[in-house]
């Protein structure tokens, strides 16, 4: 299957001995047009307008504005959270994938339901479940109190608030190329001798490195981004929980535009490096897929 | 190559590991940094620009005291949001909100500080006041002289929502008394309207003033900030309900040819209250800087900056050289309209209650 | 008794499924299942208030609505960006395709202010809407316009694999048999693609449904009109309404529960019907 696209992926539409196989020349400009068009106007304005907005007083506002020290927290937190989330997204992810694709069980199919949910879940919901369990009025709040340990508006509840919002990317991602991949390299290895971890070392990593790559990088682009269920949990104290997307949210309700821009643009850059990231695993696996 | 990218996944690993003890140390910070003390003021919306300079204002003063440095931290957002952070954890020492309700809220559901804290302060733990004020853009061209033309054919209005936002509810308890005290009359009917006669048809009319009021609300922002950016930024609707605080930031702020403030005829008092959050710094050893900090919004630098930032200032020698910035208004309280803030939320606020009813009702109309 | 697990040589069952299961249950299955738990403490009468009053109500219509149209749009021009990146070659089509990602690493946040920015009367889209009398910014089309931004790279990327996989034996076929291209393209690309389509659709559809930070921007937060079930979360939180706010929250848990393995069971129709059709 994976081989089946590789091929396909860099064919020219053949130069059509049959008519049927090739629209006329006003449809495929209209269609090109559309999808232009569509993805301009949906995607291509609003990243213009936070670069418009972002340079809208100048260079040096703009540069003011993301060298400031609460910029500065922001952005640490916020790579702080991304770093956790990505580490042990990555462990979990290549233990489910493991069972979720080298396997078949009962009750799988509810296991990659379940894995998925963080994906569909609300973000506030994410954040309102957080702070039913930690929060002082919550099941484990009082405890936690009484230890002097903080969990929700400190930086371990914005770490597991972004745990919760990427769990599924990395597990969902490998799970789909294990499984494409089959049980018949491992298998072999496994009759020529090989112990679990060497199979894993040796055989399935190398085979489904870009996979895991690609889920990281999802993950990771989502991590930066994650605004409601971190917002809940944060408590938004300036310099020591804010993270990159709620400060941008703090100036622009301190009528800081340009900065508001300013720090969005930062962020979008984050996000235009890991589109950039993507696109060349793309060409180089030269696998089309997913979300 | 392939011995190499294993090699290369150990380096996430131990990355993690690194964070997780730098992380580790990350709470302790909070109260207890090497330089000296902190203080965490959960405070609403428009007083960032207060707060920042108020911090360094009183850190110089604490160090001048005691010697000791002192770094004070905000986290601002909508007055009920802050509320529910502290209730749910928060480690606030001081909260510095928009209406008393929302501290009483903290005193009822978590018993962090004691039902008398109204009492602790002067003033009835307001150091400064405010009032709702219109701001118009510039040469007033709807004409909007006081509340009655907000419902005038074509007039948009921009106001959060009163359900989350504190700026809010002033703002439509506002309106309700302005209805009221047009109904029975006068405006010191305002001072104890319900032995007025003909009280009970003249909150029906003020019910529905405030009613068509709503119908020419065209969003509901959820806090005053996000209304202020509606109504500045997207140039949205003809009017914006507005603390005068915030209205006259924004002129200082965003250009003053842009924007006019109209005052109208009657408006509420508005008492955003301060208090110390009394388990929070009994746990941190912070009651003494806590205390201190909120005394000193009384003292006579802490009027001045209070006054400067465009909120009206308690003292009284301050009144008299305030007065010239903000102009003579009617105002009343909620105490004597409304009976207090926990029955005026829940006659208008409450889920089901009159705020609730009037959406439900222009619905069922087919409102607009 | 049938054994859970089929039978394999491979080792690594035992420590991978444990691992997944320890920390799905500690990261996921308890902090939802403490959801519920609280919507319990509520009684049954008190459950069905909630759940049941008429702007919880308007606003589950207007999420499910909005969303469901968000989705269709998403399919549609979906369908013509899949089809456009995988089939032809024009200039700026590479700049195009690493585009169709940006709604999934953009900060909701961002991309709600910068699209309120762009929508509003004075914005640069928004000011030539106006004079048509179309207003996109706190109107219910504003919503979609929000969700559609979320959804759309959910269709493109389900789809481009599949168009990918298509095998031109069969256009072929159909070609030298005397159909015209709007004849295969209907009776036999499209029935082909069906089950990526749906599955674009109910991904984009899930992940509408629970949008928060792009939307509040955008929607006016008016209530019974333009209020979405994750806003009247909040909402109810700021009120300290905990209880309201998990049966909803609640409520919306089972509804994505309940999408997702309907997108699973599409997933693996597909992979049938895709490993049939070769």
């Amino acid at each position: 299957m994976d081989a089946a696209w590789r091929s396909d992926r860099h064919r020219e539409p053949a130069p059509c001995a049959l008519d049927g196989l090739r629209e006329p020349r006003w449809a495929r400009c209209l269609l090109i047009a559309t999808a232009v068009g569509f993805l301009g106007i949906l995607l291509l304005a609003p990243l213009a307008v936070v670069f418009a907005g972002a340079l809208s007083q100048g260079v040096r506002a703009y540069l003011a504005a993301i060298s400031h020290p609460d910029t500065r927290a922001a952005l640490r937190l916020t790579l702080l959270a991304a770093a956790f989330a990505v580490t042990l997204s990555s462990i979990f992810g290549v233990a489910a994938a493991w069972a979720l694709g080298k396997f078949e069980f009962r009750g799988k199919s509810i296991l990659t339901t379940v894995i998925d949910l963080p994906f569909a879940v609300s973000p506030v919901i994410a954040g309102l479940i957080f702070v039913l369990l930690f929060g002082l009025q919550g099941w484990a709040g009082p405890w936690l109190a009484a230890h002097d340990l903080e969990v929700i508006f400190a930086v371990p509840g914005i770490v597991l608030a972004t745990l919760f919002i990427t769990f599924p990317f990395v597990a969902r991602e490998l799970a789909q190329v294990m499984q494409a991949q089959g049980t018949g390299e491992e298998e072999a290895a496994r009759l020529l001798g090989a112990s679990g971890w060497q199979i894993f070392w040796r055989v399935t990593l190398p085979n489904v490195r870009w996979g895991l790559l690609y889920g990281i990088i999802l993950c990771n682009a989502r991590a930066m981004g994650e605004f409601g269920a971190v917002s809940v949990v944060s408590g938004h104290i300036r310099g020591l929980t804010n993270t990159l997307p709620l400060h941008v949210e703090i100036l622009y309700n301190e009528y800081q535009f340009a900065a508001a821009f300013a720090v969005a643009s930062l962020l979008t850059l984050l996000a235009l490096v890991t589109l950039v990231l993507k696109a060349l695993l793309e060409r180089r696996t030269g696998k089309m897929e997913g979300w | 190559m392939r011995p190499n990218f294993s090699r290369l996944t150990v380096i996430p690993l131990l990355l993690a590991a690194a964070l997780a003890g730098a992380c580790s140390e990350q709470p302790g910070e909070r109260t207890k940094s090497a330089e000296g003390v902190a203080l965490l003021n959960v405070s609403y919306d428009p007083t960032r620009e207060l707060y920042e300079e108020y911090n360094a204002a009183f850190a110089a003063h604490w160090q001048e005291t005691t010697g000791q440095r002192v770094t004070v931290r905000m986290s601002h957002g909508g007055s009920g949001k802050q509320a529910r952070a502290v209730i749910d954890g928060l480690a606030a020492d001081i909260v510095t909100l928009a209406l008393a309700y929302d501290i009483d809220a903290i005193h009822e559901r978590a018993n962090l500080l004691p039902a008398s804290w109204q009492t602790r302060l002067p003033g009835n733990s307001c150091p400064y006041t405010s009032t709702i004020v219109f701001l118009v853009r510039a040469g007033n061209p709807h004409g909007v002289r006081d509340w009655g033309d907000l419902i005038k054919p074509g007039i948009q209005v921009i106001t959060p929502n009163p359900k989350t936002s504190g700026g809010a509810r002033w703002s439509y308890l506002a309106a309700w008394g302005w209805a009221l005290a047009r109904e029975l009359g006068t405006a010191e009917a305002l001072q104890n309207p319900s032995a007025a006669p003909g009280f009970a048809a003249a909150q029906q009319e003020a019910r529905r003033f405030v009613s068509a009021l709503y119908g020419h609300v065209p969003v509901l922002d959820s806090g005053a900030r996000g209304a202020t950016n509606t109504f500045v930024q997207n140039g949205i609707g003809d009017v914006l309900l507005a603390w005068e605080n915030e209205a006259l930031l924004v002129i200082e702020k965003l250009g003053a040819g842009k924007f006019e403030i109209v005052m109208p005829s009657i408006s509420i008092l508005a008492e955003p209250p301060v208090a110390v959050i009394d388990h929070n710094v009994d746990r941190k050893g912070t009651r003494k800087l806590a205390e201190e900090y909120l005394a000193y919004l009384f003292s006579a630098r802490g009027q001045e900056l209070v006054a400067r930032h465009y909120f009206r200032p308690r003292s009284a020698e301050l009144a008299s050289v305030a007065a010239r910035r903000f102009p003579p208004v009617t105002t009343f309280t909620v105490a004597a309209v409304f009976g207090g803030w926990t029955q005026a939320q829940a006659a208008h606020f409450d889920d089901g209650a009159v705020f609730d009813q009037i959406y439900a009702t222009s619905k069922a109309a087919g409102g607009s | 008794m049938r054994r859970i697990k089929q039978y394999s040589i491979l080792p690594g069952f035992g420590l991978t499924l444990g691992i997944t299961l320890v920390y799905t249950s500690t990261l996921v299955l308890l902090p939802l299942a403490g959801l519920f738990a609280k919507s319990a403490e509520l009684g049954w009468r008190d459950l069905w208030q909630h759940l049941a009053a008429p702007r919880a109500l308007a606003a589950y219509g207007l999420s499910l609505g909005a969303s469901f149209a968000a989705a269709l749009i998403d399919a549609f021009f979906g369908l013509v960006v899949a089809w456009v990146l995988v089939r032809y070659r024009f200039f700026g089509r590479r700049l195009l395709d690493a585009l169709v990602d940006l709604p999934f690493a953009l900060p909701t946040a961002v991309s709600g202010i910068a699209l309120t920015t762009l929508f509003s009367e004075h914005g640069w889209l928004g000011m030539w809407l106006a004079p048509l009398g179309v207003r996109v910014a706190f109107t219910r089309l504003g919503i979609v316009v929000a969700l559609m931004f979320i959804g759309i790279p959910f269709v493109v990327r389900t789809l481009q694999p599949a168009l990918l996989e298509l095998p031109v034996a069969l256009e072929e076929a159909a070609a030298t048999l005397g159909a015209g291209r709007w004849q295969i393209f209907r009776r036999v690309i499209l029935p082909t693609l069906w089950p990526s389509l749906l599955t674009g659709f109910a991904m984009a559809f899930a992940r509408a449904l629970g949008e928060y930070g792009s939307v509040v921007f955008i929607a006016g937060n008016m209530p019974m009109r333009t209020e979405i079930v994750p806003l009247l979360i909040m909402i109810e939180l700021e009120q300290y309404d905990y209880a309201g706010a998990t049966v909803l929250g609640a409520t919306m848990l089972l509804l994505s529960f309940a999408l997702l393995l309907a997108i699973n069971r599409l997933q693996r129709w597909g992979g049938r019907r895709a490993g049939a059709a070769t």
